[in-house]
């Protein structure tokens, strides 16, 4: 007995329920339907990553035959035993104090930096006209737009290479980044010391610095902690465009193809990090007790 | 009681303030920190060369052509890269997870279960901890330069960013549903597609989106060692002091940086 | 300072445009140096009369003067003069939550500190006998150092009323002085205000909702229900049969049965954004 169509079925699956031997309910439902924006977002997508890898040209055979894994292997080999003769390591420590000076002045900098800028960024409150906000708010995004080796790659022709070009650009980079950060936290700390201060007549300025600042410190000193555990691992890499530090040695020695030096470079760049990343969320923990 | 004279705290904050200033002075030399060298005249000459030489940007037909074609390239390294590092991170995450132990049900994990998942836990930070650009010095070196170097850098750093935050995700929020439907004898994968999936798709999802858009980013550094794409093409005008190129490149990077972000705020918005 | 108000109609701020006005037609003339009570059940729009005068909102309609200036046509300068003559201490105190109770309290002498004296005394508090002296009187000389976030509800209170001693203002307005005090220490807040604001001839508007204190201690009370003045009286002349005919319907706020309320604790930090780092 043919199943009857509802009478509210769209003339296809009326169709496809007149031929079917199922009701309509018990059928799955298509795959792609035209109207379902999720389909269409599927699809893009699906599109762009298959898109991707075609226009590519990678090079399968190249890591994923026997040849490469062998080369791979012997590559890997290479690197041990490291090399841990005295004077290497004296100059590979006296490098990673270079990266870790790098990387704390250069948040410092950036810490001062963010903050002054994020002052004219943020509307301190309702009526604040904040005419500054939007170009700003530019200048910082540009600032965090281009990343920290890029930044170096050009502050390199105007400082000569060498671990300043290196801080400046953590510099540059991250004040663009802790100055939006911390202008989103000023604007969301709540508004009633300020609102008493403004009802006195006080001035922008020191309503900041008597109402907001307090209230937001913590918050912005817990930023700059967290970005400087990303600043170590910029840093080391730096000086890959010739800014000093690990980064430096790492490259004038792969260069060498001397493995088993860039092997305890390496190392120290890792136990760098992890001694960074340690200090830095035991100070946090510290600041909000 | 009578009026307090001196305010207490004073001499902590000038103690504070002493031992950041003493910190300060080693930093400054160990970076060989010294503003004023940028204003010396050949060093001010220089930057104002370079600087007066990005106008007018350079805009002919043949460097659009390369510009968009870079710009794909980078883009596609990017994408290619996130897919790699996810087909590595979900099996990853998923061992790593400590809602999907079965051990766990009836009280504290096993031993070796636990030490498993500790090994994965181990393996993901230390992936991450690499940074992106020294595998893709070492991958330039063992399959030549160009884009495959730059994504298996990328899929490898991320893999370890994408298990380590995925198996977070997972861990937050509530694993009553899955811890259900494990007591109750279905297999860990089904526990995980038909509870935790469903609860934490948006987020994942949305970290994903995140997580592409820094490899963009990434994948411009990555051309400075060889991976091709905009950073290759910046780094080649820099060195030839080519200032309207380097100006637009930089440019047209901003402007996919902005985008990138606008699209995955989107995204991020529509998945929520 | 001397206050009038003519006819005056306000709404409360965060009042969606259909809701009545909180204050309607109200008038009302308070001559200088006068400590004035105003009393009256929740909703009665006591908090926006405050704001009202504080020039914390422009009146919708009817007219606000100020020692006899309307403050809402003077140019932004003479505004904000006349804004450091007056202080406004709201209920829920507005003190930041890590800073020291004697940064705060000085913070009240703002408006006539030169900018750069009042950065300094960000670092080193400028007069510290002056903000011990302002604490003594409601009996908090010994937190003169703490953080405000280690104080409890009614010693925040209390700092937030010990700014106005500091303030260079002729204008005091107090909103809801005691709601989060025992009632010991209510007194001795009340005795403080008002015999000071006596003393330096300080014009003095406080809200309240313990009408014995207000009946005690202010030689006049307002009495305000719906945003319209009920009674205008000197306070030996107010009966309990005004005070009946004003709290009709929320006789418990009378008899003092409202749960007394607690200041809120210090509100923990907003939640810091989600933010996500390119790491």
């Amino acid at each position: 007995m043919k199943p009857t169509p509802t009478p509210d079925a769209t003339p296809v699956t009326r169709a496809v329920a007149q031929d079917s031997a199922n009701p309509p309910w018990k059928l799955p439902p298509p795959l792609f339907d035209a109207r379902c924006r999720a389909c269409w977002f599927t699809a893009a997508l699906l599109f762009l990553v298959v898109a991707s890898f075609v226009s590519l040209n990678l090079d399968w055979a190249a890591f994923a035959s026997m040849d490469a894994a062998r080369s791979m292997g012997r590559f890997v080999a290479e690197f041990f035993p490291p090399d841990l003769s005295p004077i290497f390591v004296n100059k590979v420590v006296w490098a990673a104090w270079e990266t870790l000076a790098m990387s704390a002045l250069g948040t410092a900098i950036a810490a001062l930096l963010g903050l002054v800028l994020a002052v004219p960024a943020s509307r301190l409150s309702h009526q604040d006209p904040a005419w500054l906000r939007r170009p700003t708010r530019w200048l910082l995004n540009a600032l965090r737009a281009i990343p920290e080796l890029v930044w170096a790659a050009l502050l390199l022709i105007s400082a000569g290479l060498g671990p300043m070009a290196g801080t400046l650009a953590l510099a540059l980079h991250t004040g663009g980044v802790l100055g939006r950060l911390f202008a989103e936290a000023m604007e969301n700390v709540p508004s009633g010391p300020g609102d008493s201060l403004r009802t006195q007549g006080v001035g922008r300025l020191r309503v900041f610095a008597y109402a907001t600042l307090p209230q937001v410190l913590p918050q912005l000193m817990s930023y700059m902690l967290y970005r400087w555990e990303n600043n170590i691992r910029a840093a080391a890499i730096l000086g890959v465009v010739g800014a000093g530090g690990l980064g430096q040695l790492l490259s004038f020695h792969m260069g060498l193809f001397q493995m088993n030096k860039t092997a305890t470079i390496l190392a120290v760049m890792l136990l760098l990090v992890a001694c960074v990343d340690v200090l830095s969320f035991s100070l946090r923990r510290w600041l909000n007790r | 009681m009578s009026a307090p004279a001196r305010d207490p705290a004073f001499a902590s904050r000038m103690l504070w303030l002493c031992l950041a200033l003493v910190l300060l002075w080693p930093l400054c030399v160990a970076t060989e920190f010294r503003l004023w060298v940028l204003w010396e005249p050949e060093n001010r000459k220089v930057t104002a060369n370079f600087v007066r030489s990005f106008w007018p940007l350079v805009y002919n037909a043949e460097f659009l052509q390369m510009l968009v074609l870079e710009t794909w390239r980078t883009v596609a390294m990017a994408t290619a890269g996130v897919t790699l590092a996810l087909l590595l991170a979900v099996p990853l995450s998923l061992l790593a997870t400590r809602v999907l132990s079965l051990s766990a049900l009836s009280g504290r994990m096993d031993r070796w279960p636990a030490v498993l998942r500790w090994c994965v836990r181990a393996t993901l930070i230390v992936l991450r901890s690499i940074p992106e650009l020294i595998w893709a010095l070492v991958f330039v070196r063992v399959v030549g330069l160009g884009p495959t170097a730059g994504v298996l850098a990328i899929a490898l750093t991320y893999d370890g960013m994408l298990g380590k935050v995925y198996a977070e995700i997972l861990e937050s929020g509530e694993s009553h549903a899955a811890q259900t439907l494990m007591r109750n004898g279905s297999g860990r994968l089904q526990a995980f597609v038909y509870a935790l999936l469903p609860s934490h798709a948006a987020e994942l999802a949305s970290y994903t989106v995140y997580r592409w858009e820094c490899a963009i980013r990434s994948s411009v550094v990555l051309g400075f060692v060889g991976a091709g794409g905009l950073g290759q093409q910046l780094d080649n005008s820099m060195k030839m002091f080519n200032g309207g190129e380097v100006a637009t490149l930089l440019l047209v990077f901003i402007a996919l940086v902005a985008l990138a972000d606008r699209l995955s705020a989107w995204l991020r918005k529509a998945l929520a | 300072m001397n206050i009038e108000l003519l006819d005056l109609d306000a709404r409360h701020p965060a009042a969606l445009p259909g809701v009545a006005a909180a204050l309607r037609a109200l008038s009302l003339r308070v001559s200088d140096g006068e400590q004035v009570a105003i009393i009256g059940p929740s909703g009665a729009g006591k908090t926006t009369l405050l704001q009202v005068l504080a020039c914390a909102h422009p009146p919708t309609q009817g007219q606000l003067q100020l020692a006899g200036v309307n403050p809402w046509t003077l140019p932004a300068p003479a505004l904000r003069r006349m804004r450091g003559q007056l202080f406004l201490a709201p209920q829920v105190s507005p003190l930041p939550p890590r800073q020291r109770v004697v940064t705060s309290v000085l913070a009240g002498r703002l408006p006539a500190m030169g900018l750069l004296a009042s950065l300094r005394s960000l670092f080193y508090p400028a007069d510290i006998p002056a903000a011990y002296a302002a604490l003594v009187h409601f009996d908090l000389g010994d937190k003169l150092f703490e953080r405000v976030d280690r104080l409890s509800g009614g010693e925040r209170q209390r700092v937030g009323l010990a700014r106005a001693l500091l303030a260079p203002a002729s204008l005091w307005l107090i909103d809801e002085p005691l709601s989060a005090l025992d009632p010991m220490r209510a007194r001795m807040a009340m005795v403080a205000l008002v015999g000071l604001a006596r003393e330096r001839k300080t014009t003095l508007v406080a809200t309240l909702h313990q009408v014995d204190m207000a009946l005690a201690h202010f030689p006049r009370i307002i009495g305000l229900r719906d945003g319209q003045v009920v009674f205008d009286l000197p306070a030996e002349h107010v009966s309990p049969e005004h005070l009946a005919h004003l709290y009709a319907q929320h006789e418990h706020e009378l008899r003092g049965e409202t749960l007394t309320l607690t200041m809120p604790e210090v509100a923990p930090a907003a939640p810091a954004p989600v933010v996500m780092h390119c790491r």
